[in-house]
């Protein structure tokens, strides 16, 4: 059932972007950026939560989960140290992304040359 | 009125996208997405014995590493082009924009070529990402007093 909801999720977020893509002027950039705010505002209220309890993975894999993780881990250290923990715990969840993706495009550049 | 005739003339000769079928391939290619990343987690969690939060961390690397390697073997843009935000919006995306950056900036030079462009389409997720993260964070500890 899980894959159900994981399907469903992940392929309306898709759709919306999707539609916002062809009927505004936005760039592909614009709607990656819309939604990870989109997903950090959704976990200031532990909505996003809800989700990825919902639909496992499939919560996971949109963009959207990027701001969830960001202000997650911040909220995470902020319990502990109030204020600054905000700066501390903020890369705490999504520094894997970050730096699998920063390394494995490194490395990787360095052995391919760009098609056409 | 020759604006206006201009403007018929553009609007005549634009292709036409077909909306509805965008969004379905949209729809399709994000659900399956969605539903590889279902599985991969659930296979990390059953076969290398981990929690599930460790095991959607580890989905996620599996998904970069795949988005960049088929961005260097020059697959990824023709999909991207067929699937647009069904490839866009999952982390692929994410992995792509940085994968492409660093294939077409790398013949400037490592540091003004790779170090300078890598982040120049990713960085804007991070930076919206980390500044929003920043102030809803700020409002959520002021309001509620951060307990999650």
């Amino acid at each position: 059932m899980i894959y159900v909801n994981a399907f469903l999720f992940a392929g309306f977020v898709c759709l919306l972007g999707q539609i916002i893509l062809d009927n505004t002027k936005l760039t592909p950039g614009h709607v990656t950026t819309i939604f990870v705010v989109v997903g950090a505002f959704l976990d200031t209220f532990s909505i996003y939560d809800k989700f990825v309890q919902w639909a496992g993975g499939g919560a996971l894999v949109p963009i959207t989960s990027f701001g969830h993780l960001l202000i997650h881990g911040a909220l995470e250290k902020a319990g502990d140290f109030g204020f600054m923990g905000l700066a501390m715990g903020m890369f705490d969840l999504t520094s894997t992304g970050i730096i699998s993706a920063i390394v494995i495009s490194f490395f990787l550049c360095l052995f391919f040359k760009p098609k056409d | 009125m020759e604006k206006n005739r201009y403007k018929d003339l553009v609007k005549k000769h634009t292709p036409k996208e077909n909306r509805l079928y965008n969004g379905m391939i949209a729809f399709l290619v994000g659900g399956v997405m969605g539903v590889i990343g279902q599985l991969l987690v659930q296979f990390y969690a059953h076969y290398l014995d981990i929690p599930t939060k460790e095991a959607g961390t580890f989905m996620i690397i599996t998904l970069i590493f795949i988005g960049c390697l088929l961005t260097a073997f020059g697959f990824f843009d023709k999909w991207v082009n067929f699937a647009k935000c069904g490839l866009i919006v999952p982390i692929t995306g994410f992995a792509h924009s940085m994968m492409s950056a660093a294939l077409e900036y790398r013949k400037e030079g490592f540091v003004t070529g790779i170090g300078a462009n890598m982040l120049k389409l990713a960085g804007t997720v991070i930076i919206f990402g980390v500044v929003s993260a920043y102030v809803f964070g700020l409002l959520r500890l002021l309001l509620f007093g951060g307990a999650l």
